[in-house]
């Protein structure tokens, strides 16, 4: 548990009051991180993400103010785990603290900007670390804007010492906010498929993971294929697929209780399940006669509703953010398309009209995309366009590129990408929406299926 | 020439590890195989599983995202629906493939419609179907690995696997 509360913008003089201001609301419960920026004269600093060439913006995060000597080392570690979060984006470029000048202040003073300034850098992130008496963890942050001499952001955060990583994530969080005004996703987690053994006889086992591949641990499971883990909205627990009773079916498990149970409502086999956003019902694919449709599953009185109902593959549902719409794939019209229906079914309206084949449609956590992977003239893609279908864009390219997720975001996506041949292996990759920055997310074996959470509380 | 190089191969483990008596025992069994296929020596017997997995084949193919079952699986088809109405004691699991081309939740359907495709097929030859269940593994299980025709012509296949008679 993390807790967290805004530090307020200062002026030097009201440091001391605000500071205290801000700790009557430490014992709260976690509050909306929005820093307060002030408006000052000039332009508020802010990375244009959706700039053609961005410019990675100079940054430095001088070394942690220690209330505990013993700190430092803890601090060290925070420090580079936000550096390597704030890196990733390629939105920003750490100036090392070996290349800092500026005169030590304490960290509720005003920093000297012009020292700041003098080494380039135009972010400024200040902590302060300590421990309080029942041993949690204490870190307060500000970031500054050094040219316009202002804060953007503060924030305090409490929690026990084993989850100092997830402090740090919350900081880079709050800084890439404030910086780009896009919404937090470094403290989320990825389930995925772990991959070992030859192509022709993969063992797969389900696997969580911090998004920056820390923390990972192997989820027990009763079969060696296990497919396509999704979260549910409280990311406490998956859907996935197992091949228990030698076909697939769709299982839902606890995270932290490993308790599993098998959805088998309908006959058949299923496969290719979501939650819906308020967690309340799941929609799965299931093939009956060799006839794959889409149904939903409410789960509080396990009622199930037929939402296809085509001769054709209707598979790889995904609900929009309200709820209120599901997309999904269908070869229907004879090749596999995007259709969108409502949640309760009915009539199902194409969107998708290019060339080739859509598949795996994913709905943004914000709405404004859908995510699919595309397969034309033998090359796979992933690729984005608006729920109406318009401003279809293809990201990435390669023999195997498939299942794409949303980081909580909706501004980075990650899916996995594996190579041609017996040595091929597949690897999880993780893109911007624009196309950029393209990466490969560092996992100890092959790695495939990744499903982002949410962002965690 | 395969068992010469058979004999090579035992030679050549025990003056390496004379002390693994498993790595041993497997190469024997190997090279007796191999022998026995090159010598021809008969054919299984007719109502035996093997006569069904390599006389008859237990296996047909699909074109690409296709289900048709071609006249040349019709073919195989027939001779296995004879052999399963011969021994009406005999279960067996039809398993529905894919090649590596097409994405996971769309190639787990398309082997759920091949695996459904040959089971109507072998009912419509009057195997009852209540001795013929189907699974699909979509792409999970290839049998060939090499990313071209060749290889995923081989894995988009329906396999009709009897009651204990090992894995496709």
């Amino acid at each position: 548990m993390i807790f967290a509360v805004p530090l307020e913008s200062f002026y030097g003089r009201f440091a001391r009051v605000l500071r205290g201001f801000a700790l009557l609301f430490a014992f709260l419960a976690v509050v909306p991180a929005t820093g307060l920026a002030q408006q000052g004269s000039g332009e508020t600093l802010r990375i244009d993400v959706s700039g053609a060439n961005v410019e990675p913006l100079p940054t430095a995060i001088e070394a942690f103010e220690l209330e505990d000597p013993s700190l430092a080392g803890r601090a060290d570690e925070i420090t580079a785990v936000i550096a390597a979060d704030l890196e990733s984006t390629a939105l920003f470029r750490l100036i090392p603290q070996a290349a800092h000048v500026a005169q030590v202040v304490s960290f509720d003073a005003v920093p000297g900007f012009e020292d700041w300034r003098a080494i380039g850098a135009e972010a400024l992130v200040r902590a302060r670390i300590g421990q309080l008496s029942d041993g949690r963890l204490r870190v307060q942050y500000r970031v500054f804007d050094v040219f316009g001499g202002q804060q953007l952001v503060g924030q305090q955060l409490l929690a026990a010492p084993p989850d100092w990583r997830r402090i740090s994530h919350k900081i880079a969080d709050g800084i890439y906010s404030a910086l780009t005004g896009e919404g937090p996703y470094f403290d989320s987690r990825v389930v995925f498929i772990d991959e070992t053994g030859p192509k022709d006889r993969r063992s797969k086992r389900l696997a969580l993971m911090d998004q920056d591949g820390a923390n990972l641990r192997y989820l027990p499971v009763s079969s060696d294929l296990v497919l396509t883990p999704r979260f549910s909205p409280n990311e406490q627990t998956i859907l996935y697929i197992s091949y228990d009773d030698g076909t697939p079916q769709v299982y839902l498990q606890s995270l932290e209780t490993g308790q599993r149970e098998r959805l088998g409502f309908v006959d058949g086999m299923t496969f290719a399940p979501r939650f819906s956003p308020q967690g309340d019902r799941i929609v799965f694919s299931a093939s009956q006669g060799g006839n794959t449709d889409i149904y939903s599953l409410t789960l509080a009185n396990r009622a199930l509703t037929r939402l296809t109902n085509s001769p054709a593959i209707d598979t790889a549902p995904s609900f929009s953010p309200d709820g209120s719409q599901i997309v999904f794939e269908s070869d229907r019209g004879g090749s596999q398309q995007l259709y969108v229906t409502g949640a309760g079914g009915g009539g199902a309206n194409r969107i998708s009209f290019g060339n080739g084949r859509y598949a795996t449609p994913v709905w943004s956590p914000t709405g404004d995309h859908i995510a699919f992977t595309k397969i034309v003239r033998g090359r796979f893609h992933i690729g984005v366009m608006r729920p109406d279908g318009s401003d279809e864009q293809l990201l990435t390219t390669s023999f195997l590129d498939e299942g794409p997720t949303w980081a909580p975001n909706g501004r980075v996506l990650m899916f996995f990408r594996e190579g041609a041949g017996a040595g091929g292996r597949p690897q999880l990759m993780s893109v911007d929406v624009t196309g950029r920055n393209l990466r490969p997310v560092g996992t100890p074996n092959g790695a495939s299926d990744p499903t982002w959470s949410p962002l965690r509380r | 020439m395969k068992r010469t190089f058979a004999a090579i191969a035992i030679v050549a483990l025990l003056a390496a590890c004379s002390s693994n008596e498993e790595e041993l025992a497997t190469s024997g069994i190997d090279s007796a195989a191999t022998g026995q296929g090159v010598d021809g020596s008969g054919l299984p017997p007719i109502d035996s599983p093997e006569y069904f997995n390599t006389v008859i084949g237990d296996r047909v193919f699909f074109e690409t995202d296709s289900s048709d079952i071609s006249l040349r699986a019709q073919d195989v088809l027939v001779q296995q629906a004879g052999w399963l109405n011969n021994n009406p004691g005999v279960t067996a699991t039809i398993e529905g493939h894919a090649d590596e081309r097409g994405t996971r939740d769309y190639n787990l359907a398309l082997g759920a419609r091949r695996a459904n495709a040959v089971q109507s097929f072998l009912q419509s030859q009057g195997v009852d179907s209540s001795r013929l269940r189907t699974v699909t593994f979509g792409k999970e299980r290839p049998v060939s690995t090499c990313s071209n025709e060749s290889c995923w012509s081989e894995n988009r296949r329906g396999v009709t696997l009897l009651a204990g008679g090992g894995v496709s």
